[in-house]
């Protein structure tokens, strides 16, 4: 700092999980740090603000987590999403490392709890924040702020001086004024583009504009679109992230946990057609979930109707907003905007091909149809007990994949193969090193800290 | 008293206001379930689907006011959700001891509470100076009194016993109806195990749920501490001890000892052991009262009118503690004395009534989740 004005050992872009465990770790290493949040604080944090928990490997369970996840249970489940699109010695390396960011996460003042109702299915593998992602968030910036780190809002990178892959100073912009920081190393924290409609337009085409965006408005990936011109080598595709089927609802953004729905096993979905489109009991929703965002955006208009019965409504979490519901089911077709007569025909199709057999939501039941494409391969009931209900699922991406290539060390690497020199990156804005497709429910929050440690550790070598 | 006029404030609306915010906030939450290991609110929410009257009543009742939820929460404003439990709970909380209150015309005390409680102390402090001078003539007010029955040479015991007596007994009576209507409206009568009363007397005289689920109250800082806690603690138990050193007292009356009692004596240790809680917890809970109390109309909050009650009985029952052998004492006892009186029939219509609302609801609770893990 002395031999540099306005300067700091590390500079931190981003306000999120990643952002502060890079923050905590260099400033416990004795570096000068500053944080540049581009939200207020009332928003600061990102996509952590709307977590809950993080995947993490452990030999044995404790007084919360049920059971032993092993590192390589952890590897299958991985290489199972992702379709083996990761890079294996990158994700191989995160698995393992996640055994410590309970303990690591414990001593900066975050707190677990059970895994919450309606989330049994996590209780083994995930931490559950007391409170959830926001509790966590508060506990990180209280420890940062305490270790001397020094946090601002509203300030956005909007410019990057960089000679041969190394960073010398960032521009940022504060309420109109510019200011040029200074800083031995750079960490790049700030997430992914999912904000940025123009963006995910260019991916997506125009259905891009029918998209929810269910996390932070502040994820408009100008960082990650800067560090790539600057000539940072790139990963993942633009059209991969974490999209999930959510309530058609849902604020464009921000709508976060709520405006999930739990009901697709229990009903039909069909689309503006009014068709079925998939099989919505091929497995439990908590394995599922996560490939449904992209099926509806596959749809026409990219929406689908799930259409339950008064047998159902009770069997899922409540939702956010109340269901649409009606009488008949010509009704509630048209309440929701669909042809009656196409309604009818698919329930009746859908009735007559569920076999009878013992209803159990709990386990992989014999309720499945016969006859029909796609067929339901469990849960499936005829839809017949009036009143009936509909929701309207659109597609709500979460987070995005494409972002800037890392190292073991998180360091950015160079479009020409080289490691460049003090730039480092973690959280989402380099998820797609270890997820190329797909998701693992926690796993997001896992990378963020696991790399977050890297970079506060590479870039504290700096000093 | 005579003069509260119920139309001046429609509490039917305010009511039904408040619980709609209340159900409008917990069907958000029911969605996100975050907060389920903070208290004892949300896994009660998460027995219900939908959110009628009594049972937000009963949730707001539940709510302890630490705050992590409101820190908790990314619905918090500015979002456009706005949820803040926290306030909608205590807006709706403050509402339902009006709405429960017996009788039920004495509602509208709570809304200038601050005004009628001190009236009531004014008036009561007044009554004993005028007694005590009406009695023995001016001069004994400022004589120097010492020795067994010093105190009761001023004001005879039978009369103290009298007065007291028929003021607490009003207070408890008023308490028990209001409760049991609170207690009615939200139970279904099903019979009460007694582990679920002992679950709840555990979790009262803890502050189980005043704890942020283990870290503590956020409060005023935005840092979990259990300054609240342990405040509430000092406050809570110094009155019961105060409670304890005047039963004992009147129990050694009966037995021939009479007061002043020496300074060893477990009726001045009680005494001064709860003063000085009724003193420290008080003062304690004054600087870190949660923002959202600190915004309200301050004389309609009742939080802060019991506080400076509680504060004005322990400090002025240590003030005749001290001033006994002195001409100050008859001064000094008859304030006390007129404070006390207007502490004990403001008690149903002030913020003491949120311990009793609060343990009901925690039985219910407990009787709940019982009946829950059960099935």
């Amino acid at each position: 700092m002395d031999n540099n004005k306005a300067g700091y050992d590390v500079l931190v872009a981003g306000g999120g999980n990643a952002a502060l465990c890079a923050a905590i770790t260099a400033a416990r290493a004795g570096a000068s740090v500053l944080v540049v949040e581009r939200a207020p604080a009332s928003y600061r944090g990102g996509n952590t603000r709307h977590t809950r928990n993080m995947r993490v490997a452990h030999g044995a369970g404790n007084e919360i987590l049920t059971g032993p996840y092993p590192v390589d249970e952890f590897w299958e489940d991985l290489l199972r999403v992702t379709n083996g699109n990761t890079d294996r010695e990158l994700a191989r390396m995160t698995l393992e490392k996640s055994a410590e960011l309970w303990d690591f996460l414990y001593d900066q003042g975050v707190r677990y709890q059970p895994s919450l109702g309606g989330t049994l299915s996590l209780g083994r593998t995930n931490a559950f924040f007391l409170g959830g992602g926001k509790t966590l968030l508060n506990a990180l910036y209280r420890t940062a702020e305490r270790l001397g780190a020094v946090v601002r809002y509203d300030t956005t990178v909007v410019d990057l001086t960089m000679e041969n892959g190394r960073f010398e100073s960032a521009t940022v912009e504060h309420g109109g004024t510019r200011e040029t920081i200074h800083a031995k190393a750079f960490v790049a924290a700030s997430g992914g583009f999912e904000a940025n409609i123009e963006w995910l337009t260019e991916a997506w085409g125009p259905a891009a504009a029918n998209f929810l965006i269910r996390g932070t408005p502040y994820n408009r990936g100008e960082l990650l679109r800067l560090l790539l011109d600057k000539g940072v080598a790139q990963v993942g595709d633009a059209t991969q992230g974490h999209a999930v089927a959510i309530d058609g609802r849902a604020p464009k953004f921000d709508g976060g946990i709520v405006t999930r729905l739990d009901c697709v096993p229990f009903g039909v979905v069909l689309n503006a057609n009014g068709q079925r489109f998939y099989d919505e009991g091929e497995d439990f929703w908590p394995k599922r979930y996560a490939i449904w965002g992209r099926l509806v955006a596959a749809q026409p208009e990219q929406v689908g109707h799930v259409f339950i019965d008064s047998k159902s409504i009770k069997l899922f979490m409540p939702s956010v907003f109340a269901p649409e519901q009606a009488d008949t089911i010509e009704e509630l077709a048209q309440k929701v905007g669909l042809d009656p007569a196409a309604v009818r025909a698919s329930i009746d199709e859908f009735n007559a091909a569920c076999q009878v057999g013992h209803f159990d939501h709990t386990a992989y039941d014999e309720c499945h149809t016969e006859g029909i494409d796609p067929p339901k391969s469990h849960w499936a009931r005829p839809i017949d007990t009036p009143p009936y209900y509909a929701y309207t699922l659109r597609c709500g991406i979460t987070f995005t994949y494409l972002g800037v290539k890392v190292d073991r060390t998180a360091r950015m690497q160079m479009a020409d193969g080289a490691p460049a020199d003090n730039l480092y990156a973690a959280g989402e804005i380099m998820a797609g090193n270890v997820l190329g497709q797909g998701y693992l429910a926690g796993i997001g929050m896992t990378i963020g800290s696991v790399f977050g440690r890297l970079a506060g550790e590479g870039a504290a070598t700096h000093v | 008293m005579s003069e509260v006029n119920t139309s001046d404030f429609n509490l039917a609306d305010l009511a039904r206001m408040n619980q709609d915010e209340a159900a409008r906030q917990m069907s958000i939450c029911n969605a996100c379930r975050y907060c389920e290991g903070l208290c004892a609110v949300f896994p009660a929410m998460e027995l219900r689907r939908a959110f009628a009257g009594e049972d937000v009543d009963y949730l707001s009742n539940l709510c302890h006011n630490c705050g992590a939820c409101y820190d908790a929460c990314q619905y918090a404003p500015p979002h456009e959700f706005g949820v803040n439990v926290p306030q909608a709970m205590a807006d709706l909380r403050e509402n339902s001891y009006q709405r429960y209150v017996w009788p039920a015309a004495f509602a509208g005390l709570f809304q200038r509470n601050a005004f009628w409680i001190g009236l009531t102390a004014v008036v009561f402090v007044a009554a004993f100076i005028t007694g005590v001078i009406g009695w023995h003539a001016a001069g004994a007010m400022f004589a120097t009194y010492t020795g067994d029955g010093a105190f009761y040479r001023l004001i005879p015991h039978g009369v103290l016993v009298a007065i007291f007596g028929a003021l607490l007994g009003y207070a408890v009576l008023a308490m028990a109806l209001s409760v049991r209507r609170f207690w009615r409206a939200s139970h279904s009568g099903e019979a009460l195990e007694p582990g679920s009363i002992g679950q709840a007397i555990h979790d009262t005289a803890t502050l189980r749920y005043l704890h942020g689920g283990g870290p503590g109250c956020t409060g005023v800082s935005g840092r979990p501490s259990d300054h609240r806690r342990w405040c509430h603690h000092a406050t809570a138990y110094g009155f019961l001890l105060c409670l304890a050193s005047t039963s004992l007292a009147t129990v050694c009356h009966y037995l021939g000892y009479e007061a002043p009692y020496a300074i060893w004596h477990p009726v001045v240790i009680l005494g001064v052991a709860g003063g000085l809680g009724l003193i420290a917890g008080p003062i304690g809970l004054l600087t870190g009262r949660p923002a959202s109390a600190r915004s309200r109309n301050r004389s309609a909050d009742i939080g802060l009118v019991f506080i400076v009650m509680l504060l004005a009985t322990s400090a002025s029952g240590l003030a005749v503690l001290v001033l006994r052998a002195t001409p100050a004492m008859g001064l000094a006892l008859t304030i006390h004395l007129g404070i006390v009186a207007a502490l004990f029939i403001s008690l149903p219509y002030g913020k003491f009534v949120h311990g009793l609302h609060r343990v009901a609801a925690l039985v219910r609770h407990a009787h709940e989740q019982r009946a829950a893990a059960r099935h």
